[in-house]
């Protein structure tokens, strides 16, 4: 069952269509991408999903019932834009936010002290926001993301601003906010960490969807037909009736050829027809990247 | 709710905890309290400047010792100087000018000066010589005594006037403490709308351009967070009005021991108190004391007159028009703090806004010398000047009908402009980088939830 839904949402400014009948479904403890090149209502479906705007038209749904005001305190959200006060002090400013999506005081204060103790930020606490450099306050930001222990989350952009090691602190921490139950969001343009956190996404573009489903699927779907050969020692192949060469280059002592069969061969017959042309060290079906699926849609589409 | 209380809270002590709320909340009273003091004493050592007038005669001596030095300017009657000579070189002999008279145009005297001499002296030389004229032209029908005849007949009229209510009640009140409370209640009226009104707009700049925003329409509604902030900082400013009135209060009460002897100080403050709620005549123990020091009698009817304004309704009115006219100004500040990326950009906003207030304040001004005019009565019941008209009008008693209407005019349009505020700000504030106009901001009031 999924936990959120969005059915056929569509939002206007004036004249301008931000989102035309989009609909996504996020199942339950999945992180879930929301891609698509900027400007195609990514932000606009987010601050929707938030209630911060409404939509012209579509339903949304948390947990299978009508999304209503009360439920922000069961939604987390990190925006792309984000900031804290300048001139507060970070612990103040952490129970503000805090008190503001409904926890008491002393609840507040009890699980912030968890969460700075975790992230080794406790130093901090009376320091003001000035004072601190861009990632620890994106580190702040994130505590007060999941401070309410919200059961879906929205992050966007989660990792700009942060070096390789606070990215990948930042990264377990999304993992184990999914291990223990909540449900993630996750909007971004960069499509390694697609790869290595999403299990489905949702590919918008001029207000449209324009793909979705599992990463895995997609992958598989738009790798139809690819194949990766590797030889040692220079290795040269012509195309015939069965395949094509896209590429073929000889680097280091290797050969690196892809090539695409037709429909309905095999990968054996494939391999029945190059094994007499040199020493074959790997045989694999080309898995086409995000990023290459995400420019080919995009492209193919404007 | 809960969530304003939460916002309202934030606001309200970030500001009172900032040095310069501190600073000014005492600072302010003091710097009153100073001016009170210092005012007086300025004006009575008077002016330094002291300036030399050369006086010259054609031909007669009508005038010698007529005019007396004043605190202004020194008389140097020069005998049979020429006047076209010494019109050369008189800047250079020290003298700022010369009065010349001649017999044969007595009632047109001349002052011959290198500036534009100060309305003092000119009201002096034309008074006495006025006056000297007349002396002279009465000497001639030669009446015995006249000396004492003109002592005996002189007389100052000082014009007391006394407001009488239906029930034939006559309280005495003074035409010059209504104006000055009505230039300082439309005075503060304006600072403290146009000060408050500008904070609440530099606040959602901030929020603004620090990208907090976000993340708080995420957890309330932007209408809330609007309205946190501007309750917010209107508990600022009513906390710092009362602490002026409470220092301001306590000063004057210093000024005033250090004036009026201590043993009738007491006295006079106790009744003081009373005269506002029951419009006592003076008791008998402060009107002694006035007539042993008539210093201490003008001092002690001007506290009585003013005590005889009607404190209340002024009070009353004034919180009444703060509330709503911040609230009125407030809303239209925090629309435009949301629709500009920063401060210089809300430059071509303010005009617009400013204008009103200004106007409000002249017409405020103008207010004092006619309280009754259709034009201090128009602008009094058109919500955005009347908080500064209105309360420039009270000290010189308005028909309460007209307050009324001017408050239910005022609390009809604040509710509309703090709606129509909260539809733009909603918009405004998550809009980046988009050049905003008067035009913008009518397209985002009619954008659907």
């Amino acid at each position: 069952m999924s936990l959120f839904e969005a059915r056929n949402i569509t939002k206007q400014f004036g004249t301008f269509t931000a989102l035309d009948n989009v609909s996504i479904s996020v199942p339950e403890q999945c992180i879930y991408g929301l891609l698509g090149p900027n400007g195609a209502g990514k932000t606009t479906l987010i601050r929707i999903i938030n209630q911060i705007t409404g939509p012209d038209a579509g339903e949304l749904f948390l947990n299978g019932q009508k999304l209503k005001p009360g439920d922000v305190q069961q939604i987390g959200y990190l925006p792309e834009e984000r900031g804290l006060y300048k001139k507060m002090k970070v612990g103040e400013q952490a129970l503000y936010f805090a008190q503001l999506k409904g926890l008491s005081k002393a609840e507040a204060m009890r699980r912030l002290k968890y969460w700075f103790k975790k992230l080794d930020i406790v130093d901090w606490w009376g320091k003001k926001t000035e004072e601190l450099s861009k990632g620890m306050q994106q580190k702040v930001q994130f505590v007060i993301t999941v401070l309410h222990e919200p059961r879906l989350i929205i992050f966007d952009e989660p990792f700009t601003g942060f070096d390789p090691v606070n990215a990948n602190i930042i990264k377990n921490e999304i993992l184990f906010l999914r291990e223990r139950g909540a449900t993630i969001i996750f909007s971004t343009h960069n499509m390694g960490s697609v790869e290595e956190l999403c299990d489905n996404i949702t590919l918008i573009n001029k207000a449209k969807t324009i793909l979705e489903g599992s990463v895995d699927d997609i992958r598989s779907k738009w790798a139809a037909n690819e194949f990766e050969l590797v030889f040692s020692g220079d290795v040269k192949i012509q195309g015939n009736g069965q395949y094509m060469i896209l590429a073929q280059q000889f680097e280091e002592g290797r050969s690196t050829i892809r090539l695409k069969t037709t429909e309905n061969v095999s990968g054996n017959e494939i391999l029945n027809s190059v094994l007499k042309s040199g020493t074959l060290v790997s045989f694999n079906p080309a898995l086409p990247s995000m990023n290459e699926i995400f420019i080919r849609v995009v492209e193919s589409r404007n | 709710m809960n969530k304003i209380s939460v916002i309202i809270k934030r606001e309200y002590i970030t500001r009172v905890r900032k040095k310069s709320f501190i600073i000014m909340t005492i600072l302010a009273p003091l710097l009153m309290a100073s001016l009170v003091i210092l005012l007086p004493i300025l004006m009575t050592t008077g002016n330094k400047d002291f300036k030399k007038i050369a006086v010259i005669e054609d031909g007669s001596d009508l005038f010698v010792n007529a005019l007396h030095d004043t605190k202004e300017a020194d008389f140097e009657y020069l005998p049979g100087a020429n006047v076209n000579e010494l019109i050369k070189t008189f800047d250079s002999k020290g003298y700022y000018g010369i009065l010349y008279l001649s017999p044969e145009a007595i009632n047109t005297p001349q002052l011959y000066s290198k500036k534009q001499p100060p309305i003092g002296i000119l009201e002096y030389i034309q008074g006495t010589l006025q006056k000297e004229i007349e002396k002279k032209k009465l000497l001639e029908y030669n009446i015995e005594n006249l000396d004492s005849i003109l002592k005996q007949i002189r007389t100052t009229v000082n014009l007391s006037t006394q407001l009488v209510d239906e029930s034939g009640v006559a309280t005495k009140t003074s035409t010059e403490i209504s104006m000055v409370l009505a230039y300082i209640l439309g005075f503060l009226m304006y600072m403290l709308v146009f000060i408050f009104g500008a904070q609440v707009m530099r606040g959602v700049i901030e929020e603004k351009t620090s990208r907090v925003v976000e993340v708080i329409v995420s957890s309330v509604k932007p209408a809330q967070l609007m309205m946190g902030k501007i309750i917010g900082i209107a508990l600022v400013g009513l906390t710092q009005f009362m602490i002026w009135v409470v220092l301001t209060a306590g000063a004057v009460g210093v000024v005033k021991a250090t004036v009026l002897k201590k043993s009738d100080m007491t006295e006079i403050t106790q009744n003081f108190s009373q005269n506002v709620m029951t419009e006592n005549p003076m008791p008998a123990a402060a009107q002694s004391a006035v007539q042993t020091n008539p210093d201490l009698a003008e001092l002690t009817q001007i506290f009585d007159k003013a005590m005889n304004q009607n404190w209340i309704l002024i009070i009353f009115s004034f919180i009444f028009y703060f509330i709503t006219g911040y609230l009125l100004y407030a809303s239209i500040f925090a629309a435009i703090g949301s629709a500009v990326d920063n401060e210089t950009e809300t430059q071509q906003f303010m005009l617009p806004v400013t204008i009103p207030i200004i106007l409000g304040l002249v017409v405020a001004m103008g207010t004092m010398t006619n309280p009754e005019s259709s034009l201090s009565f128009w602008f009094s019941m058109i919500p955005l000047t009347s908080p500064i008209v209105m309360m420039a009008r009270i000290p010189f008693e308005v028909p309460y009908w007209q307050i009324a209407l001017s408050m239910m005019i005022m609390v009809a349009t604040f509710i509309a402009f703090v709606w129509m505020a909260a539809k733009v700000y909603r918009t405004g504030i998550l809009m980046y980088g988009k050049k905003s106009s008067w035009k913008e901001l009518w397209k985002w009031l009619r954008y659907s939830g």
